[in-house]
């Protein structure tokens, strides 16, 4: 058993890397492109790779603090969530790792979610839905459940997809619109041949193609099979399993969606924000969540 | 030839000897460390009780066994000397305790009352913590234990005159099977 977690752990810490390096390439594929399209030579390679490496080193050290902006979460007041900070120290004395810290998001969705590049540096987000229908062995399963993806480092993973995720995003629609004002350019202006407006317009396209197919990639590596395993080592780490099955229950019945998560970020919450079924989904069924966690013996 | 053998067997040994006398000290340490965890929440609660007594007798009068109950078991989780006798006295508390909260249930007053709430939620942290960290500690002292057990460590362990370390105990009403309601 422990072995296991131990690799999975390692493994994650690999794909984390892998994945950093891998869309540094095509960063630097897209990058070049550019540079010599517009023939800015040796200068311009070497800024694009400051910019990447930049680019890394912000993804590296404030992934968490990104994240946590992206969806509006603030830090918890000690004193007014008093009970919300006892658990989160309570359950982290169980996994044996220091209490992260505590995030509130104001949102009537109860969801929560876990971020940060390791142990030492993680940050546990609840919403303020959560906080309102869950007692507390519920919500000492889903702290729990949110402590296990800090433990395995699935957060360094998740986090870093969400960001990379982010930006594919946030390019595709600046592309989208560069390639709709480059048209109209070229219509005004043809003698002068505008080709940046050509270019932008490709880039867009494969964005365009790109950002639904990381979704997938995002799928394949947050796989179903993690949200199982963070919630038997949840349920392992505080030896409840019920406190958990039921906040999932609670979770399951809540159908509105969440006004905040974005394709980005969906995968790093307990459970899909969007409520409802999708065609690829993040997340397995909650009633089958459940049913696994009342089938375990602990 | 013969004297570099000599030498060489007698660095071996005297490095073993070190590695492992080093091992137990850390070992020893870590034991210690984790006991100081739980030892911290145990004065906690001592503190927390008296509080709480005071506070749940100004809405229930009558429950005045309950009251005499905790008193006496906190008086003597205090003065235990042994890992053991803190603990089983401690798990006595905790049913103690427990029995408390289910008589306040009775009493809609004590209940809305804002220091109550406080008190119980401040119980139920350090009850929480003592729980977990007793897992760390009896995994610990495991270690230890096993570790002066083994052959040939224990030669050391002898030098050391080292002792086993006693298990935190586990509440035997915690111990029962657990029940799976579908």
């Amino acid at each position: 058993m422990e072995k296991t977690i131990y690799e999975l752990r390692d493994s994650n810490i690999r794909r984390t890397y892998l994945f950093l390096v891998i869309f540094s390439l095509i960063l630097f594929g897209i990058g070049y492109f550019f540079v010599y399209e517009f023939n800015w030579g040796m200068n311009g390679i070497l800024i694009l790779g400051a910019i990447i490496i930049l680019y890394n080193i912000i993804t590296y050290v404030n992934s968490d603090k990104i994240a946590l902006a992206s969806v509006g979460a603030r830090p918890a007041d000690p004193g007014e969530y008093q009970i919300l900070h006892n658990v989160v120290e309570e359950v982290a004395i169980a996994a044996g790792i220091p209490k992260p810290k505590v995030y509130i998001m104001n949102e009537l969705q109860p969801n929560a979610f876990a971020t940060g590049r390791n142990p030492n540096n993680a940050s546990i987000c609840v919403t303020t839905g959560l906080l309102s229908i869950m007692n507390r062995a519920e919500l000492q399963g889903v702290v729990a459940h949110e402590m296990s993806h800090i433990r395995n480092y699935d957060i360094f993973l998740m986090t870093v997809i969400g960001i990379v995720a982010g930006l594919i995003i946030i390019l595709r629609s600046v592309a989208f619109r560069g390639m709709w004002f480059g048209m109209g350019e070229r219509r005004r202006d043809r003698d002068s041949g505008g080709g940046g407006g050509n270019i932008i317009a490709i880039i867009g396209l494969v964005l365009a193609i790109i950002a639904p197919l990381l979704v997938i990639i995002i799928r394949a590596a947050i796989s179903r099979q993690r949200e199982y395993l963070a919630d038997a080592t949840g349920a392992y780490i505080v030896r409840d399993p019920y406190g958990l099955a039921s906040a999932l229950k609670k979770i399951g019945d809540y159908k509105k969606p969440m006004r905040t998560a974005t394709d980005a970020t969906a995968h790093m919450f307990i459970s899909n924000p969007f409520a409802g079924e999708r065609l690829l989904a993040t997340h397995p069924p909650i009633e089958e969540r459940v049913k696994r966690l009342m089938s375990l013996t602990i | 030839m013969l004297t570099w053998v000599i030498l060489i067997i007698a660095v071996v040994i005297i490095g073993w000897f070190m590695l492992t006398y080093n091992n137990f000290v850390n070992l020893r340490n870590r034991v210690k460390n984790s006991w100081a965890q739980i030892d911290v929440q145990l004065k906690r609660r001592y503190d927390l009780i008296p509080n709480l007594v005071e506070t749940v007798k100004g809405y229930a009068k009558h429950e005045r066994e309950v009251f005499e109950k905790i008193t006496e078991l906190r008086t003597r989780a205090m003065s235990s000397g042994t890992v053991k006798d803190i603990g089983e006295s401690n798990n006595q508390l905790s049913t103690a305790l427990k029995s408390l909260f289910a008589v306040a249930e009775n009493y809609p007053e004590l209940k809305a009352n804002e220091n109550f709430m406080k008190l119980q939620e401040e119980l139920t942290n350090t009850e929480n913590k003592i729980a977990f960290s007793r897992q760390f500690y009896n995994d610990i002292v495991m270690n230890y234990n096993a570790a002066q057990q083994r052959i040939p460590a224990n030669i050391v362990a002898g030098m050391m005159n080292l002792k086993t370390e006693e298990y935190y105990p586990v509440d035997e009403a915690e111990k029962g099977p657990v029940k799976v309601q579908f």
